[in-house]
C-alpha cells in the first residue's frame, strides 16, 4: 500500500495507458467490462478523496463496456479506443445525462441531445464514466470556481489541479479514468495538464466540433484530450478531430493518423524558445526544467533557436476582453425561462431575470460577464473590444513570422507548479496563471503539455508545445520523442 | 403677433421584415410551417440550448440576394452576422443573430406610383436575421398570472430592409408597402401575408419646415398590422406633430404604438430607455463571401417584376396606365389576366371585366384567393366568347359571372341550364314589338315628332318583355324599321 486514502485499489487495468488497455483487450488480457470495473471501484475509494467527478454514470457505463466486451471478443472493436474508460468533463452536452458546467445555474440540466464530440466518442466505442468537475462555465485556472466542491491535485491533496478542466485531469492524473475529455479556452486543458502531470493537448481552433460544448468564448474555446501519455493523446483526438456540418467554423482539413506519425523521428526539426515565455518572477524551478527539456529535444537531433514573440505582453489584457464579451452574450441564454434554475420569488420578469442571475452565478462568472458586458457597451466598444481585436491580429501574426522559421515552439506551460486551495484569491493572481497559453488560443493554434520533471516538493512540471495550425501530428510527435527520452513518465502519485 | 402657420414636409422611412418562405429555419433544419402545434416545430438550436450552434441556411442567402437584385441593390462581396442583444422571453439566447455593420446588401430602389406620378424611394440596406418566438400571456399582459412561450417561429428566416427617408406622405409609404409586397410575391420568397405577421412594417417618421435639408426629430411607430393602418397611423402621426410643433412644444425621439381600434399613436419608450444592443460579430459563423457568378446566375433567373410587366401589358396588349398598374398589382393577377387573353384575345375587354366582376369579389393583392378563384381564367373568357358571338348579352352576362362565381361552374352549363341564350330570332322578336308598340303609343307618338331617343324606351319594353334575353342589336334593327314603317 502506498499510503493516501488508505484503501489500496491499485490495479495493472487502472495503472495502464489507453492504448496498452487496448492491446490487452485484443490479447484477450482483459475485457472492457473488467477495465471498467476497475475504474468504477477505484473511483469510489478515491474519488471523495480527489473528488474529479460531478457525475459518475455507472450503469451506462457498464452497459456500453459490456457491449465492447462483445466487439473484441467476437474480432470487431469499432477502433483504437473501443471500451476505453473515459471521463468527460461536465462542459459538454450528453443526452440524458445531467449537463451543469460546474454551474448552480444549470445543476438540473439534462440535455436532449449529444455534443458532436460525445457522439464521436460513442461511436468510436469508449466507455463514459461520467462528467467531471470544473471551473464554472470554464472560468478559472483552479476548478476552486466550480459551484459544487474544489477538485483536488492528486500530487498534493492540498493543492490544486489546474482549471478549468481540473476535474478531467485530476481524473487521469489519479487513474480514475484511462483518458478524459476537456476544454481550452485560454489554456483550460494545458495549464490543469501541466499541474497533474498528464499531457493536456489544445488541438488548433477549427480541429474538433465545438456543437454540444456549451460557450464560454465561441472564437477561443477547443475541445481536446487529456491523457496519460503523448501516444493516448494521438488515439483520442484522431477519434474527435474532422469537419462537422453542425459546427461552421470547424475546418474540413483531413485528419491524419497522429499514431503512426508517433514514430517519425525528430532529427532535423527546427524548435523555436521564445524570450517571453521566460520572465521574471517565474518559479525557477519550472525554467530550468523547460530548459533542460529543450537539451533533450536537440540531444535528439532537434536544432533550437531563440526567437522574440513581441505582443506576447498585450495577449492577457486582449483576452479579458475578448473572451469576457463573448461569454457575457454566450451566458445571456441563462435567465430561468427555458431551463436550468430559476427562482420562486420573482415580482416580475425583470426581477425573475435579476434574481435568477444573482442566485445561479457564482462571482468568477458575474465579474466576467460585468467586464464583458461593459467591453462591448456603446461608448466603450471601440476602446476595448475592437482595439482587443486588433491586439489579437497582432498576435497571430507574431507566430505566422516566428513558424516562418522554425517548426514548433517549446515554453513552459505555466509560470508556477500547482499552488494551494485558496492560495490565490486576488483574481490578477490566478489570470496570470495563463499567460502562456493564453496567447496560443488568441491565435487559434494548436498547443499540447507534457510532463517534463518535478519541483522538490514532487509537484509536475509542464513543457508546452505550440504549432501551426493543424499541424498536431508535429506537436505529437515532438512530444511523444521527448517523452520516450525521458523517465518522468514512469513516477504516479501515491494515493492508494 | 404669431406667424402663419408654417408649411411643413413629412419624412418618412420604412423598416420592413419579410418571412422568407424557405421551407427550414435560418440557422436549423426545423420546418417554417405556420399554425403548428405549440412547439411542434423546434430542436435544441432553435430553443437556444446551451451548447447548440447555428448553421447558415444557404437558401435564405439565396432568397436574400434574389431580393436585392430586384430592388437594384449592391451585393456585398462578403457579409456577416452580428449578434443583437436584448432579454426578452420571447428570445431564447436574449440575443438575435442578425447582421449588422456587414449586411447582404445596400444601395438599391423601388419604384412607387402615387397618383400616377412615379417616384423612386431609396434602399439603404436588406439584411437576413432569425424571428424571435411568440408569448402567450394567460388574459391580458398587465395581469397575466403565467406567461407560455412557443418557440415554433424562433429562427425562421426574416429579411429586414430599410429605405431611404425619400417618402413624403402616409399615401407614398402605402404604395411604396404595396409595390414593395408585390415585388415579394413575384419573387416567390414571402407570402406577404401581413395579418400572420409574414410581412411587418415599422415607419420612422418626422417633420420639418419645406425648404429645410435636415431632419427633424423622429419617432418611430410600430403595431401597424395592415396596409391600411400604416397610412393610418403616419396620417395620425402627421397630425399629432404638426400640432405639437404649431404649440411651440419640441417632440421627444421615441418609440410608439400604433392602436388600432383606438386609432391613435401612444408612447412606448423613449430614446432614455433605449437599447444598448452591444452588437458584435457573430463567433459562431464564419464571414460570407458572396460568388460574383452565382449572384449573376440569380440576377439571370429573375423573374419579369412588376415594374416590368406593366410596360409590357401597355405595349403587348396597348393596355391604359390605369389598367396596367392594377393589373400587375401582385403576380396571380397579372397572371390571370394573361391566361385569360390567351383564351380571348380582346385585352381591353378582358381587363374590364378583371377590373370591374373579379376584383369586386377578390382583392387585387390576394394572390392565394386569386389562383383558387371560382371563376378562373379559362371560365373568364368562355364568358366574354359567349357575348363574342351574341350567345348572351352584356348585361345577362354580368348575372352569369355572378352565378359562375358562387357555384364554380364556367359560363356554357349555366347558360343552357337557365335558358338564357339570347333571343336573335326576328320572327319572334318582331311579334313581341307589334304587341309593345302597340302598347305605347305615346312613345311612338314621340319618336315620330322627332324624339329619337323614345326609341330606346321602347328597346327597354322589349328587352324587359323577353327578360334580358333579346339581343339588343336585333332589337333596335327591328324597332327601327318597324317605326318607319309606321
Amino acid at each position: 500500500m502506498r499510503g493516501g486514502a488508505g484503501l489500496s485499489v491499485s490495479n495493472p487495468l487502472t495503472e495502464s495507458t489507453a492504448h496498452e488497455l487496448v492491446e490487452k483487450f485484443r490479447s484477450g488480457a482483459a475485457t472492457p467490462s473488467a477495465a471498467t470495473r476497475a475504474y468504477l471501484d477505484r473511483i469510489t475509494a478515491l474519488d471523495p478523496t480527489v473528488r474529479a467527478y460531478i457525475t459518475v454514470t455507472r450503469e451506462r457505463a457498464l452497459a456500453a463496456a459490456s457491449a465492447a466486451d462483445e466487439r473484441w471478443r467476437t474480432g470487431r472493436p469499432k477502433g483504437p479506443i473501443d471500451g476505453v474508460p473515459t471521463a468527460v468533463k461536465d462542459v459538454l452536452c450528453t443526452k440524458g445525462v445531467r449537463t451543469t458546467c460546474g454551474s448552480k445555474i444549470l445543476e438540473r440540466f439534462v440535455p436532449p441531445y449529444d455534443a458532436t464530440v460525445i457522439e464521436r466518442l460513442e461511436a468510436a466505442g469508449a466507455v463514459i464514466l461520467g462528467k467531471t468537475n470544473m471551473d464554472e462555465f470554464a472560468m478559472g485556472s483552479s476548478t476552486e470556481h466550480s459551484a459544487f466542491f474544489a477538485t483536488r491535485n492528486p500530487w498534493d491533496l492540498s493543492r490544486v489541479p489546474g482549471g478549468s478542466s481540473g476535474g478531467s485531469a485530476a481524473a487521469v492524473g489519479a487513474d480514475l479514468a484511462a483518458a478524459a475529455i476537456g476544454s481550452d479556452t485560454g489554456g483550460s486543458i494545458r495549464q490543469p495538464g501541466a499541474f497533474t502531470g498528464t499531457v493536456g493537448l489544445k488541438p488548433t481552433y477549427g480541429r474538433v466540433s465545438r456543437y454540444g460544448l456549451v460557450a464560454f468564448a465561441s472564437s477561443l474555446d477547443q475541445v481536446g484530450p487529456l491523457t496519460k501519455d503523448v501516444a493516448d493523446a494521438a488515439l483520442v483526438l484522431r477519434v474527435i478531430a474532422g469537419h462537422d456540418p453542425l459546427d461552421s467554423t470547424s475546418a474540413d482539413v483531413p485528419v491524419p493518423d497522429y499514431a503512426a506519425e508517433l514514430s517519425r523521428p525528430i532529427a532535423g526539426l527546427r524548435i523555436g524558445v521564445p524570450k517571453e515565455y521566460f520572465v521574471e518572477g517565474m518559479d525557477p524551478e519550472v525554467e530550468r526544467a523547460v530548459r533542460e527539456a529543450i537539451e533533450v529535444l536537440q540531444r535528439l537531433g532537434a536544432t533550437a533557436e531563440p526567437l522574440s514573440l513581441p505582443t506576447t505582453d498585450f495577449a492577457l489584457a486582449a483576452y479579458y476582453l475578448i473572451a469576457p464579451a463573448e461569454a457575457s452574450s454566450n451566458l445571456a441564454r441563462y435567465d430561468g425561462v427555458k431551463y436550468g434554475s430559476r427562482v420562486a420569488s420573482a415580482k416580475d420578469l425583470i426581477d425573475m431575470y435579476s434574481k435568477t442571475r444573482a442566485q445561479g452565478f457564482g462571482a468568477e462568472v458575474k465579474r466576467r460577464i460585468m467586464l464583458g458586458t461593459y467591453a462591448l457597451s456603446a461608448g466603450y466598444h471601440e476602446a476595448y473590444y475592437a482595439k482587443a481585436q486588433k491586439v489579437r491580429t497582432l498576435v497571430r501574426r507574431d507566430f505566422e513570422a516566428a513558424f516562418s522559421r522554425v517548426d514548433v515552439i517549446v515554453a513552459p506551460t505555466t509560470p508556477n507548479v500547482p499552488f494551494k486551495l485558496g492560495e490565490k484569491e486576488d483574481p490578477l493572481a490566478m489570470y496570470l496563471n495563463d499567460i502562456f497559453t493564453i496567447p496560443v488560443n488568441l491565435a487559434g493554434l494548436p498547443g499540447l503539455s507534457v510532463r517534463c520533471g518535478f519541483s522538490l516538493a514532487s509537484l509536475p512540471i509542464g513543457l508546452q508545445f505550440i504549432g501551426r495550425p493543424f499541424d498536431e501530428a508535429t506537436l505529437l510527435r515532438a512530444a511523444s520523442a521527448y517523452e520516450q527520452a525521458t523517465p518522468w513518465r514512469d513516477r504516479r502519485p501515491s494515493l492508494g | 403677433m404669431r406667424s402663419a402657420a408654417k408649411d411643413y414636409e413629412t419624412v418618412i422611412g420604412l423598416e420592413v421584415h419579410a418571412q422568407l418562405l424557405t421551407r427550414s429555419k435560418m440557422f436549423c433544419g426545423c420546418p417554417t410551417t405556420f399554425g403548428a402545434a405549440p412547439n411542434s416545430q423546434t430542436c435544441p438550436i432553435c430553443q437556444g440550448m446551451p451548447g447548440t450552434l447555428p448553421v447558415i441556411n444557404r437558401r435564405a442567402i439565396e432568397f436574400g440576394v434574389r431580393t436585392a437584385l430586384a430592388f437594384h441593390c449592391t451585393i456585398n462581396p462578403g457579409c456577416r452576422f452580428a449578434r443583437k442583444h436584448y432579454y426578452y422571453p420571447d428570445m431564447p439566447k436574449n440575443f438575435q443573430i442578425s447582421q449588422y455593420e456587414e449586411p447582404l446588401a445596400e444601395h438599391g430602389w423601388l419604384e412607387v406610383t402615387v397618383d400616377g406620378q412615379e417616384r423612386r424611394v431609396g434602399i439603404q440596406r436588406l439584411h437576413l436575421e432569425e424571428d424571435v418566438g411568440k408569448l402567450i400571456h394567460d388574459g391580458p399582459l398587465e395581469t397575466a398570472r403565467s406567461s407560455l412561450v412557443d418557440f415554433n417561429r424562433s429562427g425562421v428566416p426574416l429579411m429586414e430592409t430599410v429605405s431611404e427617408p425619400d417618402i413624403r406622405s402616409p399615401e407614398e409609404a402605402a404604395a411604396y408597402l404595396r409595390a414593395f409586397r408585390a415585388i415579394l410575391l413575384y419573387l416567390g420568397v414571402c407570402d406577404g401575408n401581413m395579418e400572420e405577421r409574414s410581412l411587418r412594417c415599422d415607419a420612422n417618421i418626422s417633420l420639418r419646415e419645406r425648404g429645410e435639408t435636415g431632419f427633424g426629430t423622429k419617432v418611430e411607430i410600430k403595431n401597424m398590422n395592415s396596409f391600411r393602418n400604416v397610412q393610418r397611423a403616419l396620417e395620425f402621426e402627421v397630425g399629432r406633430q404638426t400640432e405639437a410643433l404649431a404649440r411651440g412644444e419640441r417632440l421627444v425621439q421615441e418609440t410608439r404604438l400604433w392602436d388600432a381600434d383606438r386609432g391613435y399613436t401612444r408612447s412606448m419608450r423613449s430614446k432614455e430607455f433605449a437599447h444598448d444592443y452591444r452588437y458584435f460579430p457573430e463567433p459562431d459563423l464564419v464571414p460570407l463571401t458572396m460568388d460574383r457568378a452565382r449572384v449573376e446566375e440569380i440576377r439571370a433567373g429573375l423573374p419579369e417584376l412588376p415594374a416590368d410587366r406593366r410596360q409590357r401589358f401597355m405595349r403587348a396588349y396597348t393596355l391604359p396606365a390605369y389598367d396596367a398598374l392594377l393589373l400587375t398589382q401582385s403576380r396571380a393577377l397579372a397572371d390571370y389576366y394573361e391566361a385569360a387573353v390567351r383564351e380571348f384575345a380582346r385585352p381591353k375587354i378582358v381587363s374590364n371585366w378583371i377590373m370591374s366582376e373579379l376584383l369586386r369579389e377578390i382583392p387585387a393583392d390576394d394572390e392565394k384567393a386569386l389562383a383558387a378563384s371560382p371563376v378562373p381564367a379559362k371560365n373568364l373568357a368562355g364568358l366574354l366568347q359567349l357575348i363574342d358571338r351574341g350567345t348572351i348579352s352584356g348585361k345577362i352576362a354580368k348575372d352569369v359571372f355572378e352565378k359562375m362565381f358562387r357555384s364554380g361552374e364556367d359560363a356554357d352549363t349555366i347558360v343552357t341550364r337557365e335558358g338564357l341564350i339570347q333571343v336573335a330570332d326576328t320572327g319572334a322578336l318582331a311579334a313581341i314589338i307589334e304587341q309593345i308598340l302597340a302598347a305605347n303609343p305615346k312613345a311612338v307618338l314621340d319618336w315620330k315628332r322627332g324624339k329619337k331617343a323614345a326609341a330606346g324606351a321602347l328597346v327597354g319594353h322589349v328587352m324587359k318583355a323577353t327578360q334580358g334575353k333579346a339581343n339588343p342589336g336585333v332589337v333596335n334593327s327591328l324597332l327601327q324599321e318597324k317605326l318607319s314603317q309606321l
